[in-house]
């Protein structure tokens, strides 16, 4: 089947929520960093599953549960086909990306890392993928290293063979920055970290798999996480994949029904992978609004998405070029950046902007992004950030530029 | 272009202490210092007071934010000086009530400069901004208050 061509205009009709006025203004959302909307398509079978289906998954004997657990783990295949999984066993749903790493923080971590140990993490960071982290550092003793980032916003790894040696036990980063926008060479790091040490790597993949093509067995990480509500899914839903070596040997993160074999007074046996780590009854309609969202997004070319969005990026700065005095952080080169535009303006917090923003029906987001490291690194305490998805037209970066009209004439 | 709404959150007033704020800077000898950040904006202030015989006679204060944080802040510290602990605690509870809502209140003269800020409490994610001076002082007051308390036994 050939991809659908991306009409941005036609995607539009099929997202309710963008058909609103905010403040008597049609709303632009530019927050999809945050989350996106959801389509049709996902409001749909969240409906059809709650109206028809709904039944808990793996136990029962009856009809509903049986079309409950086809439909949930209907999903999982669809999840682990659009990552390029091998197995659909390797995928295990969770809260989001943060659970997802908190996971292996725990299960693996904590295992597997003790004192002497490095763990190699990148100052680009979400909180998500810093902190499960730092809290394993502190449990076992290990130490923490830092990949830095340029006046750009992209890895320095000049100096890669100081930062990983045979003490690296893990590098965890993400594939793309949510507060800078930078796409990361995972696949070159990957490569240099394997030439190096045997540490497990892990990849925070929240920002990359809503917006470009991921195959985890081609980039030959050991786990990736991402979250559903970013990429047209509902919130409370996300996958971790990993090696299914890896969930094998790992102990239980939580213990409940779903994820046991035989429970007796003493102790008790595992479920086989990935239901060892599902714990207790599952976000079933979750996971079959994530299913649905994958298949309404595999209609498109994940490249031609990406390119869409970087098409926006490239017209948004160009346009905050010309307002003046404004600073856009991450790369200058287009190919390096995804539909992330973080910036700052002169005189003004960045709260103010959104705040004005706003009230011109303009949504964006301001603040640290869960990214302090960041800014920290570029001396700022926040930014402004407009983050585009495939329904994000040209329009859309007018009007935000109208809006940011406003705010100079305020602050002036 | 503006509407109603906005002009009423950025009025003249807050942008001019936002663009040259009072009070800002150390003081070479406080009795009581606190530093508070807004986690979610990244918004901070470190307020400093000279309390000498439970009255306030010295204000300073540093850190970076929103107009909204800074401006409040130098307007509160424009009217702190020479107030009893007592009744900077009762500035503080006006201001919060202000924020709430609460127009009574705006009509009370002893607010000073920061009545211009009544229209944030119609920009419910932004009262906290307005708020974080305060709760920098109260808990200044409130350490200040324990400390002599338990100076005289």
């Amino acid at each position: 089947m050939s991809p659908r061509a991306l009409d941005a205009a036609a995607v539009r009709a099929e997202f309710p929520a963008l058909h609103q006025e905010v403040h008597g203004v049609p709303l632009v959302y530019l927050d999809n960093a945050a989350t996106t909307q959801k389509p049709v398509a996902v409001l749909d079978a969240l409906d059809a599953y709650y109206r028809r289906d709904n039944a808990n998954v793996h136990r029962g004997i009856h009809e509903l549960s049986r079309r409950a657990t086809d439909a949930y783990e209907g999903a999982r295949a669809k999840v682990a086909a659009w990552i390029g999984a091998p197995d659909a066993a390797e995928v295990v749903f969770t809260r989001g990306t943060t659970e997802g790493l908190n996971l292996l923080a725990w299960a693996w971590g904590t295992a597997r890392v003790s004192e002497g140990d490095e763990i190699l993490l990148s100052v680009q960071d979400h909180h998500s993928n810093l902190v499960p982290w730092q809290l394993l550092a502190r449990r076992t003793g290990a130490a923490l290293r830092y990949v830095e980032i340029d006046d750009e916003g992209r890895w320095i790894l000049d100096d890669l063979h100081e930062l990983v040696t045979e003490r690296t036990r893990l590098v965890a980063v993400s594939h793309v920055s949510n507060a800078l926008g930078t796409v990361n060479p995972v696949s070159a790091l990957i490569d240099a970290v394997r030439a190096r040490s045997d540490a497990l790597v892990v990849v925070d993949g929240a920002q990359a798999v809503p917006h470009l093509p991921v195959d985890v067995a081609a980039l030959d990480c050991d786990a990736y996480a991402f979250s559903g509500h970013k990429m047209c899914g509902p919130t409370g839903i996300g996958a971790l994949w990993a090696r299914r070596s890896l969930l094998e040997d790992m102990e239980p993160f939580q213990g409940g029904g779903e994820m046991i074999s035989v429970v007796e007074r003493e102790g008790s046996t595992w479920a086989s992978v990935p239901h060892k780590f599902e714990a207790g009854t599952p976000n079933i309609a979750g996971a079959v609004g994530l299913g649905a969202a994958v298949s309404w997004l595999a209609g498109f070319d994940r490249n031609e998405i990406l390119a869409h969005e970087q098409a926006l990026s490239a017209y948004a700065m160009e346009r905050l070029d010309e307002l003046g005095g404004i600073r856009v952080f991450g790369p200058t080169r287009l190919e390096e950046r995804s539909g992330v535009v973080s910036f700052t303006m002169e005189g003004t917090h960045p709260h103010d902007i959104a705040t004005i923003l706003d009230s011109r029906g303009v949504a964006i987001r301001a603040g640290h992004h869960c990214a302090q490291l960041v800014m920290q690194r570029y001396g700022t305490p926040a930014t402004a950030r407009a983050s585009f998805y495939l329904y994000n037209t040209r329009d859309d970066v007018d009007r935000l530029v109208e809006a940011l009209g406003t705010v100079r004439e305020i602050f002036g | 272009m503006e509407t109603p709404q906005l002009s009423s959150l950025y009025q003249q007033l807050i942008l001019e202490h936002y663009k040259h704020p009072r009070n800002k800077g150390a003081l070479d000898e406080p009795t009581v210092e606190i530093h508070m950040r807004n986690p979610t904006c990244g918004d901070e202030v470190k307020l400093q007071l000279r309390v000498d015989d439970g009255v306030v006679t010295e204000v300073g204060f540093t850190g970076q934010g929103c107009s909204i944080s800074q401006a409040s802040i130098s307007m509160m510290t424009q009217q702190l000086a020479g107030m009893s602990v007592d009744d900077a605690l009762e500035l503080a509870r006006r201001f919060t009530r202000l924020m709430h809502g609460d127009d009574e209140v705006a009509r009370d003269r002893s607010l000073g400069d920061l009545r211009a800020l009544q229209g944030v409490a119609r920009f419910p994610v932004r009262v906290k901004c307005a708020l974080l001076g305060f709760d920098a002082l109260q808990e200044a007051l409130n350490a200040t208050e324990a400390s002599t308390e338990g100076a005289t036994p």
